[in-house]
């Protein structure tokens, strides 16, 4: 078990590094720079806004210089489309919403989706089947550019209790995170329908029948723990790509996430910021991967034994 | 099923969290909080360092400059940071003095030294400031900004005594009260500014809330990136009974229709803007709270006159009067803007010369003379735009109106803002469409741009014939003079057509009723010491 974690942690660390390695190349390839504006800039201080940034050197140096202050003293540079700010205060300053956000758009996820695959599951080619499984085809299909705003008109705009968008009370968590969430919710119903109908048909679940358990104690029991082995696969990748993945409900909901700076920081050619974001859901997401790895080896007594 | 069992607290949270039946805007009536949507996040708050229009709304709230803009009258200047103004018989040197009373935000007087600090701050050769040219009016002001002349003192702005500042320009400038309303004129606190760094050290903190201090109606109270920057009032204002807000919070909505929704929702006062198909809705059902009002800016289409056949001025006329003005302000637009006869929009005594007209006819005939009868032979050409929709809408409408009046054929290519930009800064483009708004009341906003070697002309065309009517004008004391010399000149600029006008600006965005004190003015500067608000039974 020890000889896994420690395999899987050294490919996190090299598929990161690489990450982010590529990431400072291909910014830099992009054409145009960090402080073009409708402005013209006089041609006499380019160079000393590029000095101010520490970008005058060879590329070379910038990414050396960059790697070390970031594995000795933490520091990800200067945002060079923040004036003034660190990256390491955006990130600070943003990434606790984003995290929030998306634990509420995970749990809704599987408020919703877990419960309705089961049913959909036990009630095999019923209506519930059916009503269960074209929400779940809705949910995967309708973007969160079309969610959002059909949500901000029909809910927010009909009622006091919800604002449009903004982050000021807590009620204002619930229409992104229900954005977000609808879609991962889907996922996880047909996963868990799926994974629910293989284990039902199996011979152990038989033998429990024919000895009389009632079905609860046997969902409960015996089928629900294997049969989520797939949502689980699913849930570490999904809740990485939720917290990553949310500019556009972050920009429909103005939700002060991170999700925004990382897209921002693309557009406007923010080397520091984008490498820093780059790395820090590389490893989110490399963490996630590791975790569901680790969650699955606890759960499979199969995948346990074997290895 | 831990979760489960928290659920029902959470809920019952949301409930008392958020149990105030009142909208955000009626709370922020009764605050005396201006709540209004301000696009996205603010590059920055020193005034030195930004460009952009987002940014000098919220500096015009903190700041003032030595004239503030009327709240009625477009051009008229009252007293702000200065009490009085004169000038000398041909308007070269001006002697200001300062209010007596003036303070930063921490109680320490303005002085004219803080004035003479900041112009030779933004004029430092090391600062990376985008808009030193703005200064350029002052003597001396081009050269120590270029390097030329190493003395920050032979700037022509002096301190006589604590509150007269006198500033010598590079030639009469009878409007000079009016340009000092931009933020470019406005003074830095030099016991700041130098706490955090030296005079030319860029983004330090000073700018940060709790370290900034402003010497206009407000200050920085709060500002959370991507969230909200709050300004409340400045205790320290010298005309601070004028001030009836206790404060403004400016929200960074990047997306225009999540923002309209805000404000239908009642979660804000003002719009930063309006999407084009929103206007039609507003029209129909809130038109007492719709505004559309005109706006010193000009769209236009830069050529790159180093590109065949974009080097023949009868080619470039072609493509300019094939444009159908009125029909994409009608069809597409849909924001009230005017056709664009010339570069520099209508305002005060100015009379821009009308040589933009929309005629297909003479458009087929110039492009024949230019040796592409019907568009045959006539390579294809590329429509450099940027990333946005309503750009991509733009350009469509602009390729079919070439295709169907001149027979040729516009490939259209978006890019990213950055690229975009660098694309022009290059001159790696063909036709480019763009846009400018003018940064004071005067044509030479508009015209100043396209002398030689000028960093926003980027179409490879220059004029001496042109350059010299710029330079007699900036040398003509009497104001009427100066501006029949100014349109001479910009008639040379139209004849050569380098850049192809298309409409001159509107602003359409929406204001709540409570809302008083806001009047349309063509620079949308409006001094926020004015605004009120007063509650009235209207609801969107």
């Amino acid at each position: 078990m020890l000889r896994i974690v420690f395999h899987r942690l050294l490919q996190t660390i090299v598929v990161v590094f690489v990450l982010v390695s590529f990431t400072f190349v291909a910014v830099r390839l992009v054409p145009g720079n960090p402080f073009v504006s409708d402005k013209a800039l006089p041609e006499h201080l380019q160079e000393s806004v590029y000095k101010s940034f520490g970008l005058n050197g060879t590329w070379g140096e910038q990414y050396v210089i960059w790697w070390r202050n970031v594995l000795t003293k933490g520091d990800f540079g200067p945002s060079t489309s923040l004036f003034g700010r660190s990256v390491n205060e955006i990130i600070v300053q943003s990434f606790p919403t984003s995290l929030l956000l998306g634990l509420v758009a995970m749990t809704i996820a599987l408020l919703i989706g877990i419960p309705s695959g089961v049913l959909a599951a036990l009630r095999k080619n019923s209506m519930i089947d059916y009503g269960s499984m074209i929400f779940a085809m809705a949910g995967i299909c309708i973007p969160g550019f079309v969610l959002g705003p059909l949500l901000q008109l029909w809910v927010a705009r009909n009622t006091t209790f919800f604002n449009v968008a903004g982050w000021e009370s807590p009620a204002d968590i619930l229409l992104p995170a229900i954005t977000l969430g609808v879609g991962v919710a889907a996922y996880v119903a047909r996963l868990t329908r799926g994974g629910m109908l293989d284990i039902l048909s199996q011979d152990f679940i038989r033998t429990a029948r024919a000895k009389g358990v009632p079905t609860f104690t046997i969902l409960r029991r015996h089928a629900l723990r294997p049969a989520l082995l797939p949502t689980v696969t699913f849930l570490g990748p999904a809740f990485a790509a939720i917290i990553t993945g949310s500019f556009v409900v972050e920009t429909i909901f103005m939700v002060p996430g991170m999700g925004q700076h990382f897209v921002t920081a693309v557009t406007s050619q923010d080397y520091f910021l984008l490498q820093a974001i780059v790395l820090f859901y590389g490893l989110l997401i490399g963490g996630a991967n590791f975790l569901v790895d680790v969650a699955q080896a606890a759960m499979n007594p199969r995948l346990r034994d074997a290895n | 099923m831990r979760i489960a069992k928290a659920l029902p607290t959470l809920l019952f949270a949301l409930l008392i969290g958020s149990c105030d039946n009142r909208s955000s805007v009626e709370q922020a009536n009764e605050e005396g909080i201006f709540v209004v949507g301000n696009s996205n996040e603010p590059k920055g708050l020193d005034p030195h360092l930004v460009s952009g229009v987002l940014e000098s709304n919220i500096i015009g709230a903190l700041f003032e400059g030595l004239a503030v803009q009327d709240p009625i009258k477009d051009g008229d200047a009252l007293p702000g940071a200065a009490a009085s103004w004169s000038s000398n018989v041909d308007f070269t040197v001006w002697a200001f003095k300062l209010q007596p009373e003036g303070k930063w935000s921490d109680g320490v007087p303005v002085t004219a030294h803080d004035f003479v600090f900041s112009y030779q701050r933004l004029l430092h050769p090391e600062l990376p400031a985008k808009y030193s040219e703005m200064l350029y009016f002052i003597k001396g002001a081009e050269d120590y900004n270029k390097g030329k002349n190493p003395d920050p003192n032979s700037i022509g702005a002096r301190a006589i005594d604590d509150h007269t500042l006198e500033i010598t320009l590079r030639g009469p400038i009878p409007f000079l009260p009016e340009i000092t309303k931009h933020y470019t004129w406005y003074p830095v606190p030099r016991h700041k500014v130098l706490e955090f760094g030296e005079i030319a050290t860029p983004f330090t903190d000073w700018t940060d809330p709790g370290n900034m201090v402003s010497n206009g109606p407000f200050q920085l109270k709060s500002w959370r990136l991507t969230h909200h920057i709050e300004v409340e009032r400045n205790p320290y204002y010298w005309d601070a009974k004028t001030v009836s807000l206790n404060g403004i919070r400016f929200l960074p909505i990047g997306n225009p229709y999540t923002e309209s929704r805000m404000f239908l929702d009642g979660q804000l006062h003002m719009t930063y803007t309006l999407p084009p198909e929103m206007i039609p809705y507003a029209q129909e059902h809130i038109p007492n709270m719709l505004r559309q009002e005109a706006y010193v800016g000009v769209r236009f289409i830069r050529c790159n006159t180093l590109r065949k056949p974009l080097d023949s001025p009868l080619v470039r006329r072609a493509l300019a009067i094939s444009i159908d003005q009125a029909s994409l302000i009608d069809n597409v637009l849909q924001g009230g803007q005017l056709p664009a006869t010339g570069i520099t929009p209508p305002f005060g005594d100015y009379k821009p010369p009308a040589v933009v007209t929309y005629n297909p006819e003479e458009a087929r005939q110039l492009l024949a003379e230019a040796g592409f009868p019907d568009g045959k032979g006539f390579p294809e050409l590329k429509l450099l735009t940027n990333d946005k929709d309503s750009a991509r809408r733009n350009a469509e409408a602009f390729q079919a109106m070439w295709k169907d009046n001149l027979n040729i054929n516009i490939r259209i290519e978006q890019r990213e803002w950055t690229t975009y930009l660098e694309l022009q800064y290059t001159s790696d483009y063909d036709l480019a469409d763009n846009g400018w708004i003018g940064d004071y009341l005067d044509p030479t906003t508009f015209l100043e741009m396209w002398s030689e070697g000028n960093g926003n002309n980027n179409t490879n065309w220059s004029s001496k014939e042109y350059e010299a009517k710029l330079h007699l004008a900036e040398n003509t004391a009497d104001p009427a003079e100066r501006l029949r010399i100014l349109a001479e000149g910009e008639s040379i600029l139209l004849k050569d057509i380098p850049v192809i006008p298309i409409f001159w600006y509107t602003t359409n965005y929406l204001l709540r009723p409570e809302v008083k004190g806001w009047s349309p003015l063509l620079l949308n500067n409006h001094p926020l010491k004015f605004v009120r608000l007063e509650a009235t039974a209207e609801q969107p």
